[in-house]
């Protein structure tokens, strides 16, 4: 059982922050918009993913628990 | 037309195609449109064809009778109809019915034209669909067009002033965007919001905003049901294949530019559909479709075959030649079935002209709300119309492989990853062509368009309502 970053596509205003906060998990693309991880967030990095879904300006970031 | 598929029941059997010659050539079905042509079918035809509906026998009985059926969702998707029908049947509570006649494709008129021939089959279906899930509230979602409303407002209101109806009946108007139809973008649009697709993480049925979750089932589809809760799983499955039973509704472009809108078996060999010939080596200097030349047809030579719509893939027509229309063949090589849009691009056209041609519309029909689609799609559609060109930037093509890969499964809805798939498509079977723009030259020698869009008024990006 792991937890999973994901994005709102449709929330996400391509601001940026979760790819400062979070350089491990996400990278931005050629238009800012973040790019997620496909796999489960190691547990080492849960805190920083949490940061990044809090922080979200546009609230468009979800952890949430994948089987 | 074999004995086992004609319908059962105490009426005539449907009269060869009169109006119809190509019916009989190919093997064309009679099951929801009628065999005399495009006359709408009044409520006394109706009845005298097919007689009334059976009374509902309990809600489990028809979600059984439609799994053993194996009817899946005219729409595109291909979706099993009795999962979505259980779903609804055991949701908290009773859901909006909604028949979805959006019918957002531009090279697809067999949902209107089922609506505007065979309005009561459609509506006995949306009645079942009722029924199976409890439900006393349905709606017909339909594009905002005056004759096919009036002429629905009448046959609703004569339906309702009989009785013979359980669910109340609402018109409602879809938007005319690709995008209107997508379900949750119709769930939008029944709460009087825009049309515009949401993101949902969560699969089950979309609910309008917080409200009632809504079944969702193409109008095509619920006219089959119509039929299935009258005849049965087994009749519905002596057409089709063991894996994709029933008919289908296609729409056809023929090589000469001629459109008509058929019902065929699923499964049935795409090269009788399209009336293909023999092989035809390509003309010195011309660069046809993968390049295995071209075929034949009595509509004239054709290069390639777009099969399923924008969201699907062309196909090399020598490759076509040698399909069933059925997703278990198209599926692998990246095509589906799709709306039914059949499509046979004559050897005269440029395959990259037209493939940019709708990719500058796909970009346009972005809805606007997921960032890589936004600005994926008319980057993309920019580097195919240079492509197309005469002097394409040598980079072109490898852009376009890398927004591929950065817009593909990035948004709340399908229409980047369809879009995509269709770009694609062109670039694996134009490739021959592609490289013939890259040094200034171009094999086409007729640039009338041949793919149909929303033609008239420019389109408007801010109309979703």
């Amino acid at each position: 059982m792991g937890k999973q970053l994901r994005v709102d596509p449709t929330a996400c205003a391509g601001h940026g922050l979760c790819a400062e906060l979070a350089p491990e998990l996400v990278s931005l693309d050629e238009w800012g918009y973040p790019i997620m991880p496909d796999r489960p967030v190691p547990r080492a990095l849960e805190r920083t993913a949490r940061r990044a879904v809090t922080d979200c300006p546009a609230l468009a970031l979800a952890l949430t628990r994948v089987p | 037309m074999t004995d086992s598929l004609t319908l059962p029941g105490p009426f005539p059997a449907p009269v060869p195609a009169a109006g119809d010659p190509m019916a009989a050539q190919f093997g064309g079905l009679h099951r929801l449109l009628p065999a005399s042509g495009a006359v709408p079918v009044d409520l006394r035809a109706h009845l005298d064809r097919y007689g009334a509906l059976p009374r509902p026998d309990g809600p489990g009985r028809i979600i059984a009778e439609v799994e053993a059926a194996g009817l899946t969702g005219r729409g595109g998707a291909a979706f099993p109809t009795y999962r979505k029908l259980a779903a609804a049947a055991n949701g908290d509570q009773a859901p909006v019915v909604a028949g979805n006649g959006a019918e957002g494709e531009p090279a697809s008129s067999k949902d209107r034209s089922l609506l505007w021939i065979s309005p009561h089959l459609v509506l006995d279906g949306l009645q079942v669909a009722a029924q199976a899930t409890g439900s006393r509230s349905a709606l017909l979602y339909v594009p905002r067009r005056r004759q096919l409303h009036q002429r629905l407002t009448e046959v609703i209101a004569e339906r309702a002033a009989v009785g013979m109806d359980t669910a109340r009946v609402e018109l409602r108007e879809a938007p005319d965007r690709f995008l209107a139809g997508e379900e949750s973008a119709l769930a939008s649009r029944l709460a009087d919001r825009p049309a515009l697709p949401s993101y949902r993480p969560v699969r089950g049925l979309p609910r309008t905003g917080p409200g009632r979750p809504v079944l969702v089932q193409n109008v095509e589809t619920l006219a089959h049901l119509a039929l299935i809760a009258r005849y049965g799983a087994g009749w519905f499955r002596a057409a089709g294949t063991a894996d994709e039973p029933g008919s289908m509704l296609a729409t056809l472009h023929l090589a000469d530019g001629q459109r008509s809108v058929v019902e065929v078996p699923i499964g049935i060999p795409l090269a009788g559909l399209l009336g293909f010939g023999g092989q035809l080596p390509l003309p010195p200097g011309r660069a046809g479709g993968g390049g295995d030349g071209l075929i034949t047809s009595a509509a004239g030579p054709v290069q390639a075959v777009l099969v399923g719509g924008y969201h699907s893939a062309w196909l090399p027509a020598a490759q076509a030649a040698r399909l069933p229309l059925a997703n278990a063949a198209l599926r692998p090589l990246g095509a589906f079935i799709g709306a039914g849009v059949v499509a046979a691009l004559p050897a005269d056209r440029c395959g990259i002209a037209e493939t940019a041609r709708v990719a500058r519309y796909l970009a346009l029909e972005s809805a606007g709300q997921c960032g890589p689609c936004f600005n994926g799609l008319p980057r993309m559609a920019a580097a195919l119309g240079h492509l197309a060109g005469p002097r394409p930037d040598p980079w072109a093509r490898a852009d376009l492989d890398r927004w591929a890969g950065l817009v593909t499964g990035r948004g709340a809805c399908h229409h980047p990853d369809g879009s995509v798939r269709f770009i694609g498509s062109a670039l694996r079977v134009f490739a021959a062509e592609a490289g013939l723009h890259e040094r200034g030259r171009c094999s086409g020698t007729n640039p009338q368009p041949f793919l149909p869009l929303p033609g008239g008024q420019p389109l408007d990006d801010t109309d979703w309502s």
